[in-house]
C-alpha cells in the first residue's frame, strides 16, 4: 500500500481506537496528559511500523500493548527518580501486573467504566467550558488539534494551547481519574451532557460553505451521546439528549433552501426528514420515559417536543395541545424567556392567537430578550392573526430592525407591508 | 458518511444456536457501544424470500432458496463512519468476531450537508 493509503488508515483506526486506549492507559497512570502522551507515542511506532508489515487485525491490542510498555518504562523512571521502597515496591507490583494481564481481557474488562472516567475528567468543572469542549473531542472524538480549529473557526495554537492549560489544571487540581457517585454524579453528569450539547448546536448552526468540519460536529456529537446511552443506561437524560439530538439531526435535509435559504420547520418538506434518526430518537425517548415516567427532564421534554413535530406527516396535523402540555413541564423545570415565548407560540397554534398573545404580552418587559428579534416578530404573528393590522405592522417593522439576518429582515419587512389592507403575506 | 454494510456469509442448513445469536447479539450491542451503528438487520432463510428481475420487458420470479451462490446476504448495518477507511475498520471489527464472510462496503447518497445561516431558533 502507498504510504498515504496506510496513513488513511492509520487515521481511521486511531479516530476509533483513542478513545478506548487513552481511557485504559489513564486509569494506570492516573493522569489523563501522560496517558494521552503514551497514547500518541503508540500511534507513532503505529505510523513506522504498519505501513510495512501491514495494519494488524486487532489494531486496538496492539496500540494497547505498545502504549502499556511504555507506561511500564514511565513507571519504572519514577519509581528510580522517587528512590522510595515504598514506592518502588509498589511499582513493581504494578509492572508485575501489568505484565501478567492477558491485555485483550484488560481492554475488554474495564473499558466501559475507563470511558466514563475519561468523559467525567474531561468535562470536569474545573475546566472552562471551551476548555471541555475542546478536551472532550481530543480525547473522546479522537479530532486533531487542526480538525478542532476547524470546527470552531479559531486558530490551531489556541486549541493547542487551551488543550496543554486543561490538562494541566486538571494534573494540579490532582483531579481524580473516576466516576463520580451519588449526589455529585447529577451534577457532574448535567456537565457532560451540556457538553455534549454544545458541541452539536455548534455544528448545526454551521451555514453552508462553512468547512465540512463544522456540521461534522452533529455527527461527533451523536455519537458520543450514543456511547454515553450506553455506557449509563439508567439515567433519563442521557437518552433525552440523544433523543434531541437524533430527531434535530432528522431535519438537516430539510432545513436549508435551494439558495441557502432557511426553511422553518412548519415550512419543511417533510419527505426530506430522516426517518432513520426518528426511529431512533423515538427508540432513545421511550427509553428515557421508562426510566423516568413523567417526570422528564429538560433533555427529554425538548426531545418529547420536537418528537410531535417528528410524528406529524403534515404541519397541520400537529398535536399541539400536547406540545403546550411539555411546555409547560418544561417551563417549570428549566423556565427561562426564550422557553416561555416557544411555549406562547405552541399555544396560540393549540388555543388560538389571543392565548398566545396573553402569554407574550407577559414577557415584553423581559430583560434578557430585549433585543431579541422572534420576540416583536411573535408578537407581530399574534396581532395580525387577530386582526390589529396597524399594531402588527408596528412589530414587524421592530422585529426587522433587530435582526442581523438579511433574509429575515426581508421576510419580516414583508409581512409589515401585508399588513396594509390586512391581506395574507407571501410564504417563504 | 453513511455507509451500507451488506453481510454475505455461506448460507447455513441449520438455525443459528443460541451460542451464536449470543455471540452476534454482543457484536451487535458492541457496535451500539460505539455510537456508530445506526440501524442492523438481520436476514432469515433465503427459502423464504425470492428474487424479482425485469430483463428486456420481462420479469421473472425465482423462489429461494439460491443454493447456486456460495455465499448469501446474511444481513445489513448502516454505518456512521467518517471516512470510507474508518468503515473498513468497522467492517473488519465485526468480521473478526463474526466468521468467514464479507462485509460490501457502499457508501450511501446524502443530500449535500446543506447548512443554514444562524437564526436563533433552529427550525
Amino acid at each position: 500500500m502507498t504510504a498515504t493509503d496506510a496513513h488513511r488508515e492509520i487515521d481511521a483506526v486511531w479516530r476509533i481506537e483513542s478513545p478506548r486506549l487513552i481511557a485504559s492507559l489513564a486509569r494506570i497512570v492516573r493522569d489523563v496528559g501522560v496517558a494521552e502522551d503514551l497514547a500518541q507515542d503508540a500511534l507513532v511506532a503505529a505510523l513506522e511500523q504498519w505501513p510495512q508489515a501491514g495494519i494488524p487485525d486487532k489494531p486496538g491490542a496492539w496500540l494497547m500493548a505498545t502504549a502499556k510498555h511504555g507506561a511500564i518504562d514511565l513507571l519504572r523512571r519514577r519509581a528510580l527518580l522517587e528512590r522510595k521502597h515504598e514506592e518502588l515496591g509498589r511499582e513493581v507490583e504494578a509492572q508485575q501486573e501489568l505484565a501478567a494481564q492477558d491485555l485483550d481481557a484488560a481492554i475488554d474488562d474495564n473499558i466501559g467504566d475507563d470511558l466514563l472516567r475519561l468523559m467525567f475528567t474531561a468535562c470536569h468543572p474545573a475546566l472552562s467550558t471551551e476548555a471541555r469542549v475542546a478536551l472532550t473531542l481530543r480525547l473522546l472524538g479522537g479530532l486533531t488539534t487542526q480538525e478542532i480549529a476547524r470546527a470552531f473557526l479559531v486558530a490551531e495554537p489556541t486549541i493547542a494551547q487551551r488543550i496543554v492549560r486543561a490538562k494541566r489544571t486538571l494534573a494540579e487540581a490532582h483531579v481524580p481519574f473516576e466516576v463520580p457517585r451519588g449526589a455529585e454524579l447529577a451534577a457532574r453528569l448535567s456537565s457532560v451532557l451540556e457538553v455534549v450539547y454544545l458541541i452539536f448546536n455548534e455544528g448545526y448552526t454551521a451555514t453552508a460553505g462553512d468547512d465540512w468540519m463544522r456540521p461534522a460536529l452533529c455527527e461527533d456529537a451523536l455519537r458520543l451521546g450514543r456511547i454515553l446511552a450506553e455506557l449509563l443506561p439508567t439515567e433519563g437524560e442521557v437518552h433525552g439528549l440523544v433523543a434531541l439530538m437524533e430527531i434535530q439531526a432528522s431535519r438537516s435535509r430539510a432545513r436549508v433552501g435551494p439558495s441557502g435559504e432557511p426553511v422553518l420547520l412548519l415550512d419543511q418538506n417533510r419527505a426530506h426528514w430522516d426517518q432513520l434518526l426518528i426511529r431512533r430518537g423515538l427508540a432513545a425517548l421511550e427509553r428515557a420515559r421508562r426510566l423516568t415516567g413523567d417526570a422528564l427532564g429538560p433533555y427529554a421534554l425538548q426531545a418529547a417536543i420536537a418528537a410531535c413535530h417528528a410524528r406529524a406527516c403534515t404541519a397541520a396535523e400537529t398535536d399541539w395541545a400536547r406540545i403546550v402540555a411539555f411546555y409547560d413541564a418544561l417551563v417549570r423545570l428549566s423556565p427561562s424567556p426564550i422557553v416561555e415565548l416557544n411555549r406562547a407560540v405552541a399555544v396560540a397554534m393549540a388555543f388560538g392567537p389571543a392565548a398566545g398573545l396573553e402569554l407574550v404580552d407577559g414577557l415584553t418587559a423581559e430583560p434578557s430578550l430585549r433585543g431579541y428579534h422572534l420576540l416583536p416578530s411573535v408578537r407581530g404573528d399574534f396581532l395580525f392573526k387577530l386582526g390589529r393590522f396597524s399594531e402588527a405592522q408596528a412589530e414587524f417593522r421592530r422585529a426587522a430592525s433587530l435582526t442581523h439576518n438579511a433574509r429575515e429582515r426581508e421576510l419580516l419587512l414583508s409581512r409589515a407591508r401585508a399588513c396594509v389592507g390586512g391581506s395574507t403575506p407571501p410564504q417563504p | 458518511m453513511r455507509f451500507l454494510s451488506i453481510y454475505k456469509t455461506a448460507e447455513r442448513s441449520v438455525p443459528p444456536s443460541q451460542e451464536e445469536m449470543a455471540k452476534m447479539g454482543k457484536l451487535v450491542e458492541e457496535g451500539m457501544k460505539a455510537g456508530f451503528l445506526l440501524a442492523v438487520e438481520g436476514c432469515l432463510p433465503s427459502a423464504l424470500g425470492a428474487r424479482v428481475r425485469l430483463s428486456n420487458g420481462k420479469l421473472t420470479v425465482t423462489d429461494g432458496p439460491f443454493t447456486e451462490s456460495k455465499e448469501v446476504v446474511g444481513g445489513l448495518a448502516i454505518l456512521q463512519a467518517n471516512s470510507k477507511e474508518e468503515a473498513i475498520e468497522m467492517a473488519k471489527q465485526f468480521l473478526v468476531q463474526a466468521g468467514d464472510g464479507e462485509c460490501e462496503l457502499r457508501q450511501l447518497f446524502e443530500a449535500g450537508q446543506n447548512t443554514q445561516a444562524s437564526m436563533t431558533a433552529n427550525p
